[in-house]
């Protein structure tokens, strides 16, 4: 019932050689990027400007990508600003992630149906158990921390001791193209994480977009063989040390612009230690337990299942959907909730998060992405309320 | 790439079902055997199955059956809702969705040439009765099996001709109770951890199995403990809300523990520190 | 009278209770056997007695005119009858029933008792064993009430 890692597998038969050399191409070729990946077959699926958010969706041509837009972010807050340049990926992360095409909100599990008449006292059948997208999904820009969430997620999904289906087909085929962040907002903390900016490995394609003397270019390595493969299609050149150097140091500018940290030594004891500090109260007495943290969370799984039958009753269907535990159903038995409170809720996400995760699957569940406190309606900030753990002392049992 | 065949565990298999029998007022065990017939339905005393109602639900259902018999499947199941209730009133023959079985089991390889202590509260006994059926079937692999059984009334007793039958097995020892007893009732009135002080125990060589509500869990495993047993040598079986019994949906974890995959059966050890949290 | 004292002396009760007293528990103890049916005390009665079972099995009953007796409690082998004899009004809360074949020792209460307050040591024992019966018959009262396998 292991399942295979399919990052395990394509690291595998990849040479190092071919993913030390760095080559550089002209912003006006991105067009042909997204027409080579889409020629072999990929429906490809990056940042977009809609609803005044950077939100990801299906892209035709590099003109579908928000050129010159930038976000600011703090808790609470987001807006699209306009940029004084033409940068193609100049702000961070939006509302999305691409959990949204690995992990659908929605999906039908099957459909089943029953003899038509026969009603109760029938058998029933299976038509199907669709998993795979029509088309193997490529995704365009995916940051550092994005990439992390990814691994996170096949962790849960893929390498325990069962293999979801869903999530396993789309990610099976997906192909990904990765792009460092040469700058961070407010809400960013993935240094603290060790998620980014930089981005290590799994991505089939890494790029740096470069601004400023040397023109609008991108530095690009190629992370697999079917990258390599790609990028073959394209006017590139070599590096030079000067674009080296400009992408090394955007990167660690990013770095340094993050004013957020999650301090991660001995978080688990921490939480663990504080099951009854009071402010679980201060937090409660602010949470509205609308659960955006975790509809907008990279790494948040949980799921709820549903089922649907046609007036006939003969028809049913299951679907499966995101749910969240911050909802008064999530811990239901026969009898009641067991987490009634806002207090219970907003603990079990945050010691879920940071600390059992870490039991239950080798790391923390946290990427630092920083799309639960940009997306709090009231502004609650992880990192901060970490902090007010540490400082009030332990609270709780042992 | 190498493909792995990928079974999807979120689907569901057609089970047919073959009898529904009534144990109590709201209490009924349903017979499931595999649309083909033959034999493949083994599973380890402790495992539960995720039982799907065409299009109406699916829940978390004990094992209740032999493990000895692989033609078919038994759960027993305590109409209390609008699933449960849609599960119970399926007509024979009616078609039944089965995933599993899922979850890790009752220590019986662990416990073979020691004492078995099996508590039970209400329709807790169903998950234990598999284990009974173990120690009663390899009856000299197994040093005393004592069976202490509490219900809320005479009425409420699941197997309660089984329960006289083991009874009589060798070296076996059956004590039953219930919380509140009519004048017809002869048997013993109080609650299930009353029953210690009537039971012939080897608290260093026995391993106890425990099943029923949270707070008849809690005040059994200090009674276990207070006659002596490691708190690794006790097991409890525990609940929490389940949409997948896999390990994705989330719903069922109960500190760093999930209990579909990790569980549902854990020593008093694992869950010492969690029991006694309110609204972990 | 051997017997009797054998059996007072190993019973966990009267464990670590000086020879002089469990010797005059014994001088007025006796073998007592009821029938299946029988009633060994009822409420309201003077509660003189308690007994120490021996085998069989006594039901606690209560009742309300327009129910049958409720049985909140069974009592067997091993097990201390009755506490009311130590408390005034040292009258029966609850009548005791012997629902099988029921053996005990039948203990004077009222001549203990009168012992109890003449010697506040003896008095001390006593009751700290009475409190150890009554703690966990209230601890499993408790229990009781919660009601634990009923569908809420």
């Amino acid at each position: 019932m292991v399942a295979e890692s399919v990052l395990a597998t394509r690291e595998t038969s990849w040479s190092e050689a071919v993913s030390q050399v760095h080559a550089v191409f002209a912003a006006s070729e991105l067009g042909r990027l997204i027409e080579a990946v889409a020629r072999r077959g990929y429906a490809v699926l990056g940042p977009t400007v809609r609803d005044g958010a950077i939100v990801y969706d299906q892209i035709e041509s590099a003109q579908d990508l928000p050129a010159g837009w930038t976000d600011e972010q703090a808790p609470g807050h987001y807006r699209l600003k306009r940029r004084d340049d033409d940068a193609l990926f100049g702000y961070v992360v939006g509302p999305q992630s691409w959990k949204k095409y690995l992990h659908p909100a929605e999906v039908r599990l099957f459909s089943a149906e029953r003899p038509p008449g026969e009603g109760q006292g029938g058998t029933f059948r299976i038509l199907n158990n669709e998993t795979k997208p029509k088309a193997p999904q490529a995704f365009l820009g995916v940051r550092a921390c994005e990439l992390a969430a990814i691994a996170v997620q096949d962790r849960v999904l893929l390498e325990d001791k069962y293999r979801d289906a869903v999530y396993g087909a789309r990610r099976a085929g997906a192909f990904l193209i990765a792009v460092q962040c040469t700058q961070s907002a407010a809400t960013c903390f993935c240094a603290s994480m060790g998620t980014g900016p930089a981005v290590a490995n799994g991505a089939d394609l890494i790029l740096t977009e470069l601004l400023g003397a040397g023109g609008h270019r991108f530095l690009v390595k190629a992370g697999s063989e079917r990258g390599a493969e790609v990028l073959s299609d394209l006017q590139t050149h070599a590096a030079t040390d000067a674009d080296l150097h400009q992408a090394e140091t955007g990167v660690q500018e990013a770095a340094s612009q993050q004013v957020r940290r999650i301090e991660n030594d001995g978080i688990k004891e921490l939480l663990y230690q504080n099951f009854e500090h009071p402010r679980w109260d201060h937090i409660a007495a602010r949470c509205l337990t609308c659960a955006n943290c975790t509809m907008v969370c990279p790494t948040c799984f949980c799921t709820t299942v549903e089922d649907v039958s046609d007036v006939t009753g003969d028809h049913a269907e299951r679907w499966r959907r995101w749910d969240s535990c911050f909802t008064g159903s999530f811990s239901y038995i026969h009898g009641g909730s067991i987490r009634t409170s806002s207090k219970a809720r907003y603990r079990q996400w945050m010691t879920h998060k940071l600390a059992s995760w870490m039991d239950q699957f080798g790391s923390s569940g946290c990427v630092g992405c920083g799309r639960c406190i940009t997306w709090c309606p009231v502004g609650i900030d992880i990192t901060e309320e970490v902090r007010a753990l540490r400082d009030g002392g332990s609270h709780g049992n042992p | 790439m190498a493909t792995a065949v990928i079974t999807d565990p979120m689907l569901t298999t057609p089970y047919l079902l073959r009898e529904v029998a009534k144990e109590t007022p709201d209490t009924f065990t349903l017979k499931l055997a595999p649309e083909e017939g033959g034999n493949g339905s083994s599973f380890r005393p402790g495992q539960f199955s995720m039982l799907w109602v065409f299009g109406v639900g699916e829940l978390p259902i004990s094992i209740s059956g032999n493990p000895a018999e692989h033609d078919q499947l038994v759960y027993t199941v305590r109409s209390v809702g609008q699933a449960t209730n849609a599960l119970v009133s399926q007509a024979v023959g009616s078609g039944v969705g089965v995933r599993g079985p899922f979850g890790t089991g009752w220590p019986v390889e662990a416990a073979r040439g020691r004492d078995v202590i099996v508590v039970a509260g209400g329709i807790g006994l169903a998950p234990l009765r598999p284990v009974i059926y173990e120690v009663l079937h390899h009856r000299q692999d197994y040093g005393r099996l004592v069976v202490l059984y509490g219900a809320r009334n005479p009425r409420d007793l699941l197997y309660r001709k089984e329960l006289a039958a083991w009874a009589r097995h060798r070296d076996t020892q059956v004590l039953v109770t219930v919380d509140y007893g009519g004048m017809s009732w002869r048997g013993h009135v109080g609650v299930v951890t009353t029953l210690f002080k009537y039971a012939r125990l080897k608290p260093t060589n026995s391993v106890a199995m425990v099943c029923g509500p949270e707070i008849m869990m809690r005040f059994v495993t200090r009674e276990l403990v207070s006659h002596g047993l490691s708190r690794n040598d006790i097991y409890l079986s525990m609940e929490r809300n389940m949409k997948c019994a896999v390990g994705f949906c989330g719903h069922c974890q109960y500190g760093p523990h999930f209990i579909c995959k990790d569980g549902p059966v854990f020593t008093y050890e694992q869950m010492r520190p969690l029991l006694e949290k309110y609204e972990l | 009278m051997e017997t009797l004292e054998r059996i007072i002396a190993e019973h966990p009760f009267f464990a670590g209770l000086e020879s002089y007293y469990t010797g005059l528990l014994v001088g007025c103890g006796a073998n007592v056997h009821f029938q299946p049916g029988a009633y060994i005390f009822k409420e309201g009665e003077e509660a003189n007695e308690f007994y120490l079972i021996r085998s069989g099995r006594v039901a606690l009953e209560i009742f309300a005119p327009q129910h049958k007796p409720l049985v909140v409690e069974t009592l067997e082998e091993g097990d201390i009858l009755g506490w009311s004899w130590l408390l005034p009004p040292y009258l029966w809360k609850f009548h005791a029933h012997a629902v099988q074949d029921t053996r005990a020792i039948a203990l004077d209460g009222k001549c203990l008792r009168t012992k109890c307050e003449q010697n506040h040591d003896l008095g001390y024992e006593v009751l700290k064993r009475f409190a150890q019966i009554m703690e966990r018959r209230l601890e499993a009262t408790r229990m009781q009430l919660l009601d634990v396998y009923a569908v809420r």
